[in-house]
């Protein structure tokens, strides 16, 4: 009962007595707690209605048939309603209908009505009441609100999609009320769907209900048996599994981000924590000779720690939840990736990450207090009553071993392979590396300045900031954790991405080498070209030559996303003219060559020379890899092929996309105007490269604005950290400024002393935490990011803009330090010297 | 109530600081230990609160050898038998004067009551609200006699504890500490370099290389 009432005199004296100390650890780690809770609870709130959109749109159904390639035959149909143990079969077709002037395409799911009243009812329109044959009706369609909202119509207008080269216009003959907010969806007859969207004869999946009694696995199996992978046969699981891949690797990166924050917050606890445990070295000693034990010291030392990690989790845990409602509320819920486009979900309080990230907020500051609790406990009280015994406290700290050990075991674990095709060994590798070169920072202070020591100097002030910083290392080192911890990886970050950047740049430039670019829609997978349009286009006047393409998509694997399949004119000799080989092969003249992306080697083992199998037009056909190409746009793979062979296998004569070359004399404007007067022409999307170009380096940089804001955000509290433990330590030594003044020296020359001593620190810690930031950019660039997103890259270093933040970070600590020596020197010079402690 | 027998303590750079030192200290008997700087007395008050080992010998406290006890069963020892008073006061800054003097009494899961009175008893009655750096020297050393003395110990420590105090507040904290040692019926062993403080203990004693002698 006692101990108890002691620990509460203890806490709220050192509280009462540092308030803004205390303060700052505890916001330090709210705002690393609230960060990561808020963007754990948007992702997992867009992800959680992405996934119930999808189920939505799955139904009653116990399995779903697909197709390898957007659709199939629809002849399977009948087969499969017939099929011993089908209760039910409800066919689907599925399109991305492109609309004239968008840049995103509209759902829309061509259902039959009276099967899918029983088995998809969410996908039943509403028709009005007194035209009650509309769900049947071929000029038809159904919007959930969200749709109509976004193509702003209403009920009884018309509205307008392309189909090939030509728009069709359907008029909205009622809504989904069923529909989830934000879903963009349109649902009508599936066979007006078929007449009107060119896919006649067509179908993208079938929906099964079993029998009552029929086991589901053994159906499932022999289903797919018989089907011998021409179709895929899919559980909701399978679906969940697609959904959960398509964004896991992004939501994983973007949650590890955000507890950058978090991991600083824990260097400024540890250095408040470590400070405090300094300044009351000979309070504690004093405690051990009156009848403390160990036990009860380390106790004590940790509960200071963790209250003020309870204390900042918890309201981190507030902060996060009103942050996530904000950001959901002004910016959606997509956070830059592109994965959850009009996805709007609602914020939902989530107790186990609640838990989770309140857990993690109280261990950092418990991991922060472990070592100074540890040193506390330990140190001998006859010893540590004695005053200059606090850097002793830390000699411990300068042994270089711990840290060189930790930095092997990095090294090490970045030669591992992926975890559940995430980088977790990368990720570990990073903060041991981390956290090595943090703990090595005593030893290297210590070297460094010892070694500017030995430099002769007549200059007093010079002398006692060279002494005090080669005898005192591990005090000065313990001020630049949490900076060198946010600087380091503010350099891996701005390297890592300026290298992505740089070579999305480069790969764009290599990518792009026609004049103009014409697309039969900016999205979707309705519009297209057909023969006598890419003849048309080809033989407009000014136009030397056109590439055409035909952009599909692949099922490979029924739990991965779709892989693209692009065709186009391809010599093999010549490949790497169009392509940004890595990699190629030869291949006989006999056989079908495809160039795959990297990331299908990563995730199919699709290697230069092998024969693999391609599901096309329900046919496997034997194909060879001639060569590996660098995608930047698809992380989930990409194979190309070349066009002539695409027609023969597929019998598909559509295009999509064309580069065109034009005729010396001709502009690119001259040309577009050209096209444009074609009949179709006014339907068609015209871009130059370097609009292209343009347009993709803005989507890129919005995608890692999130970084930039996150990183941002830890600087910020390494910046506290200095700001703490800089003025912590001047009001430990305001025994020694007294001193300085008795003697003569002005409040002028101390401010200088600080600001000398807080400058060189920074400097130290930055040049150690460029090191370190250069190291973790190789793993993130080597490592994590190919093993995340399969994207390799070449390495780039933005030096202006590091040297940028450099000094912005330079001077900002200089400042702090600054501030924190004028507070903590107003006091009185008289009443300085006399302290007792 | 104290015996030490045979003490031998060198410093870890191989000096020779206490040699075979031996001695009986009797229930309520108040002794002073003189000495050149550097001869061990700081040394001999370490291993008789148990914060240090000998090298050789024993210390026997109410029977048990301190010594022998691991840190945990020295640290209750220490607890509940002994008080301290230092020469630089050691006073918690962030704790009141009420506080201070409670500490041992929260530690002993005692009753804090008299803490109030242990002030009174120094001549702060009436200041448990205030904190340490509102006091002077001299005052902030009563608070340290009143912690050290508010359990009831059976043994007080004391080293140098007029050392930072002017000669007048010196002598009036010596008559504190010997009224309450004798009021408490506590033994008490005083560390100093001061003649004057020395003469207010019942015995003076001289440690030298040679051991622990009567002056």
């Amino acid at each position: 009962m006692g101990w108890g009432k002691l620990n509460r005199w203890l806490v709220w004296g050192e509280w009462r007595a540092y308030p803004l100390r205390a303060l700052t650890a505890v916001l330090a780690i709210a705002l690393g707690v609230a960060l990561g809770f808020a963007i754990d609870l948007i992702n997992s709130a867009a992800y959680n209605e992405f996934s119930a959109a999808a189920r939505s749109l799955a139904g009653q159904a116990d399995l779903e048939v697909r197709g390898t390639q957007p659709t199939f035959d629809e002849r399977v149909y009948p087969m499969l309603a017939t099929r011993a143990g089908v209760a039910q079969a409800s066919p689907m077709l599925e399109l991305e209908a492109s609309v004239p002037g968008q840049t995103s395409a509209l759902k829309i799911i061509g259902v039959d009505v009276l099967r899918a009243a029983s088995m998809t009812p969410d996908l039943v329109g509403v028709a009005a009441a007194d035209k009650p044959f509309d769900t049947l009706a071929d000029d038809a369609i159904f919007l959930s609100p969200a749709a109509m909202a976004w193509l702003n119509t209403r009920v009884g207008q018309q509205i307008q999609l392309r189909a090939g080269s030509r728009v069709v216009s359907l008029r909205v003959a009622g809504g989904l009320v069923r529909a989830r907010t934000g879903q963009r969806l349109g649902v009508m007859d599936i066979g007006a769907a078929q007449w009107r969207f060119n896919r006649v004869g067509q179908l993208s999946r079938v929906a099964l209900k079993l029998t009552e009694g029929v086991n589901l696995l053994a159906f499932k199996q022999a289903l797919a048996n018989d089907l011998q992978g021409r179709l895929q046969v899919l559980q909701s699981a399978d679906e969940t599994s697609r959904s959960a891949s398509l964004s896991r690797a992004y939501r994983v990166n973007l949650n590890v981000l955000a507890l950058v924050a978090l991991f600083t917050g824990a260097f400024l606890v540890f250095s408040t924590q470590a400070l405090s445990v300094i300044r009351r070295r000979s309070q504690f000693a004093l405690l051990r000779v009156m009848g403390v034990t160990r036990a009860q010291l380390l106790r004590q030392v940790a509960l200071e720690g963790g209250l003020l990690g309870a204390l900042g989790a918890a309201l981190g845990i507030a902060g996060g939840y009103a942050l996530a409602a904000t950001a959901l509320r002004f910016f959606g819920a997509d956070l830059g990736g592109g994965y959850f486009p009009g996805v709007q979900p609602t914020l939902q309080f989530a107790p186990i990450s609640a838990g989770v990230f309140f857990a993690l907020g109280l261990a950092v500051a418990l991991l922060g207090s472990a070592v100074p609790a540890w040193e506390a406990a330990r140190a001998p009280a006859a010893q540590a009553l004695k005053s200059g015994s606090e850097e002793t406290a830390l000699n411990r700290l300068a042994t270089p071993w711990p840290a060189l050990g930790l930095m092997a075991i990095g090294g090490v674990l970045t030669l591992a392979p992926p975890i559940g095709n995430l980088p977790i060994p990368g990720y570990i590798a990073v903060a041991l590396l981390l956290i090595g070169g943090i703990a090595l920072m005593p030893r290297l202070v210590g070297l460094v300045f010892q070694a500017l020591q030995g430099v002769p100097t007549r200059r007093p002030l010079v002398m006692l900031v060279l002494s005090r910083l080669a005898n005192a290392p591990g005090q000065a080192a313990i001020a630049l954790g949490g900076v060198l911890a946010s600087f380091s990886l503010m350099v891996a970050m701005a390297i890592m991405v300026a290298s992505f950047r740089v070579s999305v740049d480069d790969w764009l430039a290599q990518v792009l080498p026609a004049d103009v670019y014409i697309r039969s829609a900016a999205s979707g997978n309705t519009a297209a070209l057909a023969l006598a349009e890419q003849a048309q286009i080809a033989g407009t006047p000014g136009i030397a030559r056109v590439d055409f393409l035909r952009l599909s998509q692949l099922n490979l694997d029924p739990a991965r996303p779709a892989v693209a399949l692009i065709a186009r004119n391809v010599d093999v000799s010549t490949a790497e003219r169009v392509l940004p080989l890595v990699q190629a092969v030869a291949v006989p003249a006999d056989r079908v060559p495809i160039w795959v992306s990297e990331a299908m080697v990563d995730l199919y083992g699709f290697t230069p020379g092998k024969t693999v199998r391609l599901p096309l037009v329900g046919q496997w056909r034997a194909v060879v890899v001639a060569g590996v190409w660098r995608d930047y746009a698809r992380q989930f793979g990409a194979i190309q092929m070349r066009l002539g062979d695409y027609r023969r296998l597929t019998g598909d004569t559509a295009v999509n996309d064309a580069g065109l070359w034009l005729h010396a004399g001709t502009t690119p404007a001259q040309a577009i105007a050209r096209l444009k007067a074609l009949p179709f022409g006014a339907a068609l999307e015209y871009a130059e490269p370097g609009e292209i170009r343009a347009v993709s380096l803005k989507i890129f940089d919005r995608s890692f604005a999130v970084t930039y804001l996150l990183e941002a955000v830890a600087i910020v509290i390494g910046l506290f950290g200095v700001a703490a433990t800089f003025s912590a330590q001047i009001l430990a030594r305001a025994k020694a400024f007294g001193m300085l003044r008795h003697i003569g020296v002005t409040r002028r020359q101390v401010l200088a002393i600080l600001a000398a001593e807080g400058g060189l620190l920074t400097l130290m810690g930055m040049a150690v935490g460029f090191v370190l930031g250069w190291v973790i950019s190789l793993i993130l660039v080597f490592v994590v990011n190919p093993q995340s997103f399969h994207w390799r890259m070449q390495l780039h270093v933005p030096w202006g803009l590091l040297a940028t933040v450099a000094a912005a970070l330079l001077l900002a600590a200089v400042l702090t330090a600054l501030i924190a020596g004028r507070s903590a020197l107003s006091g009185s010079v008289v009443r300085a010297v006399k302290e007792d402690w | 109530m104290l015996e030490l027998r045979h003490l031998t303590k060198s410093y870890a750079n191989g000096r020779r600081v206490l040699n075979d030192v031996s001695y009986s200290l009797a229930a309520g008997e108040f002794v002073a230990v003189m000495g050149d700087s550097g001869v061990g007395k700081s040394t001999l008050l370490n291993l008789i609160a148990g914060l240090d080992a000998p090298d050789a010998g024993a210390i026997m406290v109410d029977g048990v050898d301190i010594a022998a006890l691991d840190d945990n069963a020295a640290t209750r020892l220490r607890r509940a038998r002994m008080g301290f008073v230092f020469q630089a006061f050691h006073v918690l800054p962030h704790l009141n004067l009420q506080q201070n003097v409670a500490l041992p009494l929260l530690l002993n899961g005692a009753d804090l009551s008299r803490a109030g009175s242990m002030l009174e008893a120094v001549g702060l009655g009436g200041r448990g609200a205030d904190f340490p750096h509102q006091l002077s020297g001299g005052e902030l050393q009563r608070v340290a006699i009143a912690r050290a003395l508010v359990h009831r110990p059976a043994l007080v420590l004391a080293d140098e504890p007029t050392g930072n105090l002017d000669p007048d507040t010196a002598q009036q904290i010596l008559r504190v500490l010997r009224d309450e040692l004798r009021s408490t019926g506590a033994s008490a062993i005083m560390v100093t370099h001061s003649h004057a403080a020395a003469a207010t203990a019942d015995r003076v004693l001289i440690l030298s290389q040679t051991g622990l002698h009567a002056a």
